[in-house]
């Protein structure tokens, strides 16, 4: 996939990655909130995400 | 979106922005050691030996000293004060002492005294000196005290603000472009637009919750001054227009602990708030207790203890805003979910760094182009590059 494109891209493209990390890291927030163990796994799983994602970015998206 | 409202867009995010990125950098410098203070001060003091180690300060344990013997040994160490608070711990039997001149003094004027409940040794006070005191104090309220706190609430207002502008500006710019891009072999300012926007997007979410439960937090006086005005009003309305009791009179805080575990049975104290003070009426024993699940441990019911005689008056769950005040903290500091939980705070602390400086960098490099000229930029996802 080439970074720019020439079509213009629907407002649900565009923040479809976003929301999902956004909705990933309130549900880790929330989890370790309402309980130890495995909650806290899911909260460190989840508040990686957006940290991955940058990892990802630089590894494959960079031109 | 139509290169006018883009524009308008953009100015509020680039004043909202300038408005508090000094203070925002200030915040998150000072709170990435805060975020492990807990372990810093374990690393820096002595391990403390506990008489019986892991036995909650908080429990009705045998072996527990009376709580009338350990404010006798705190009282007789600072003579001539009174009480203030009394706090305990759930994990280990340690609980601190707060004694002050009046029952209202201020914070400066009061003693925290930190005891092992388990042999009545005193443990030490708790310092306001040193590095990470420091630190909090100007994270909190940069050494002005409430209007210090309320300014940098107003500055967490903007940074919201400017998150939601960055936001909306965002759709625009990444029209064209994948979820991702990072341009960073064509000019250094694309690569700061891109590292700015890609950085700002992903850790948006965890920004918002920071930023909105810090705002809260610097609500703290003001919402406990609410509190005390209504719900505290209400639950002593009896007492109203009633002498406020002098320390001479208190009882018994054993019978005091008995009459509020009967009302609240099967949870824990977490402190006691003594006549007079921000945290209960003039003539009354606050014993705020936690909730005895994960979630409902933050959230704090007091019962009010008549303080000369020891009878029980009334128990009443915290109103919304003192709720939101108490969910706030933890989402604030993130101290809820153990190390890992702190390192991913501090990571995303640190990436909150980067998305404040490549934006002053991005407004310092064509701080004289005009609006429209930026707006231009946003639209065309970087290619147009706004002139001098």
């Amino acid at each position: 996939m080439k970074p720019v494109r020439r079509q213009p891209q629907r407002l649900r493209t565009i923040f479809a990655a976003p929301l999902a990390i956004a909705a990933l890291s309130v549900v880790a927030l929330v989890a370790a909130l309402t309980g130890d163990g495995c909650r806290d796994a899911l909260s460190w799983a989840g508040l990686t995400v957006p940290i991955l994602t940058i990892g990802w970015a630089v590894y494959a998206r960079r031109a | 979106m139509k290169t006018s409202s883009i524009r308008a867009w953009y100015l509020v995010h680039s004043w909202t922005s300038l408005v508090c990125t000094v203070f925002l950098l200030m915040l998150c410098v000072t709170g990435l050691p805060l975020i492990f203070s807990d372990e810093i001060d374990r690393l820096s003091g002595a391990t403390e030996q506990f008489g019986m180690p892991g036995v909650g300060s908080s429990s009705n344990a045998a072996g527990l000293l009376p709580l009338d013997v350990m404010m006798a040994k705190a009282l007789a160490a600072r003579p001539g004060e009174v009480p203030l608070f009394m706090a305990f711990d759930n994990d280990q039997p340690s609980m601190t002492i707060t004694t002050g001149p009046k029952p209202d003094a201020p914070g400066a004027q009061m003693t925290i005294q930190v005891f092992d409940r388990s042999t009545g040794k005193l443990l030490g006070k708790e310092d306001d000196r040193g590095v990470m005191r420091f630190l909090l104090t100007l994270h909190t309220d940069l050494f002005l005290g409430l209007p210090g706190m309320l300014f940098l609430g107003a500055m967490g207002v903007l940074f919201t603000a400017a998150l939601v502008s960055g936001v909306v500006l965002y759709a625009p710019f990444m029209r064209k472009l994948a979820f991702g891009t990072l341009r960073t072999s064509r000019s250094a300012r694309l690569a700061w637009l891109d590292t700015h926007n890609l950085l700002g997007i992903v850790a948006l979410a965890w920004m918002t919750v920071v930023g909105v439960t810090g705002v809260i937090n610097t609500l703290e006086k003001p919402i406990n001054k609410l509190w005390q005005r209504n719900e505290l009003a209400a639950m002593t309305r009896q007492y109203a227009g009633k002498e406020a009791l002098p320390p001479s009179r208190y009882g018994s805080l054993d019978k005091a602990m008995a009459e509020a575990r009967k009302a609240l049975p099967g949870n824990n104290p977490q402190f006691i708030g003594f006549p007079g003070g921000n945290y209960s009426s003039k003539h009354h024993y606050a014993v705020f207790f936690q909730g005895n699940t994960p979630l409902t441990e933050r959230l704090l019911t007091p019962a009010l203890i008549d303080a000369e005689t020891g009878a029980f008056t009334t128990a009443r769950s915290m109103p919304w805003y003192n709720k939101s005040l108490s969910l706030s903290r933890p989402l604030h500091f993130g101290d809820y979910g153990g190390l890992p939980l702190k390192m991913l705070w501090a990571v995303l602390d640190i990436i909150a760094i980067v998305v404040l400086i490549t934006g002053l960098y991005l407004w310092l490099g064509k701080r004289r182009a005009s609006s429209t000229a930026h707006a231009r930029e946003v639209e065309t996802g970087g290619i147009v590059v706004p002139a001098e």
